[in-house]
């Protein structure tokens, strides 16, 4: 059991990494991987609300949704639980960590729209996952996110000094960079 | 602007993907070939379509603090509708655009159009605006499958094209090759632009 949720974890940050590898959480990944700090924020919201998406979407489907009938209902209702969890942390945070709401304020609505969450909650599901199994995915899913988000932010503050053809500047040159670490990443296919 | 006007901005002078820079997530990962950007293509088109319909109706009755969440849950409703039409007429697009296909929920450019748009115009500029924005984002598809398919698989269409089917490069339909592309792509772009200012 143990070995097998160490390796459902490390093809969820590695190996089928969510933005390097699935393509998922794009827009937030070139959005807010501009400085380090930010993109520190904006990654513990994001496996913070994973987590807690992951492991509420399971319930519904598993509690409400089969046993009713209702998959067709899946996409609707995940994405609801999604948005009113991410005012809920929002509000929580806000009462309980003025300091952590600070830092996380801005980037906690646009959590919702970030596919990589919905993403998760929905693979849970069609793969079969387990409670635990999904928690342990959504958290891998979470800290992959994260994972990608730093390395881009470190590189593209290398990349702010380096001199860029002018059509080449800002996103292009962005989207190339991300392209290379994607290849890097390939090498950790075959890991487990 | 008229309601011509309203239909071909989006196909590339305020084209979704290449211009405004939303909706990248499906852009990158169902372009690996035509036939998945064309299905992704029409099924946003689709719900942009819907959405905006219905978003522009309901734009005087819906209150102003809660429209997100109301819009969410139309654009849910169409996806919804989509996915399960995908999955009953064409079993094989459907598994292969996956959790793609309810993703569209959370696209951006969808979501952005009927904030942006739809829930200031009238139904008629809305279902212009829709079509133009969902032309534009399935060009923007097709143009980054072209280059993605041609190169990682030597096909178009599923077809073998002579000279490229040789020794195709394998790594540009995988996740690396979306995001070269598309960077190649927008610089482009901007150079053709550029270039257009300077003359």
């Amino acid at each position: 059991m143990t070995g097998g949720l160490i390796s459902i974890f490390i093809v969820a940050v590695f190996i089928e990494n969510f933005v390097l590898n699935q393509i998922l959480g794009i827009c937030p990944f070139i959005g807010v991987s501009n400085k380090l700090d930010s993109a520190v924020g904006m990654g513990f919201a994001v496996t913070f609300v994973m987590v807690m998406a992951g492991v509420v979407t399971w319930g519904i489907q598993t509690f409400i949704l089969v046993p009713l009938g209702l998959e067709y209902l899946q996409t609707i209702s995940f994405i609801l639980v999604i948005a009113s969890l991410v005012q809920f942390v929002e509000m929580v945070v806000r009462k309980t960590a003025p300091a952590l709401y600070q830092a996380l304020g801005v980037f906690l609505p646009l959590i919702t729209t970030n596919c990589a969450v919905l993403g998760a909650a929905l693979l849970n599901i069609k793969k079969g996952y387990g409670l635990v199994e999904a928690a342990v995915n959504s958290l891998g899913a979470g800290i992959g996110f994260f994972f990608a988000l730093i390395l881009m932010a470190g590189i593209r503050e290398r990349l702010d000094t380096a001199e860029v053809p002018s059509a080449m500047k800002g996103a292009p040159i962005t989207f190339v960079t991300a392209g290379l670490l994607a290849t890097a990443f390939m090498g950790f296919s075959g890991l487990v | 602007m008229t309601l011509m006007q309203h239909l071909l901005k989006g196909f590339w002078k305020e084209n979704p993907i290449f211009v405004i820079a939303l909706g990248l997530c499906p852009a990158l990962a169902v372009s690996s070939s035509l036939v998945n950007a064309v299905g992704m293509g029409i099924a946003a088109t689709f719900v942009l379509l819907g959405s905006n319909i219905i978003v522009s109706l309901m734009r005087k009755i819906v209150p102003k603090k809660i429209r997100i969440p109301i819009f969410i849950v139309i654009i849910a409703t169409f996806v919804t509708i989509i996915d399960k039409l995908i999955a009953a007429f064409s079993p094989s697009l459907s598994a292969s655009l996956g959790i793609f296909i309810p993703l569209i929920v959370v696209n951006c450019v969808i979501l952005g159009r009927a904030e942006s748009f739809a829930s200031k115009n009238g139904p008629m500029d809305s279902i212009m605006d829709a079509l133009g924005m969902g032309a534009g984002f399935t060009i923007a598809l097709i143009m980054i499958a072209f280059f993605r398919e041609l190169l990682g698989e030597g096909k178009l269409f599923g077809y073998a094209i002579p000279f490229f089917n040789s020794d195709p490069a394998l790594i540009m339909i995988m996740a690396p090759g979306g995001f070269i592309v598309f960077g190649l792509l927008i610089a482009l772009k901007r150079h053709m632009e550029a270039k257009g200012d300077a003359r």
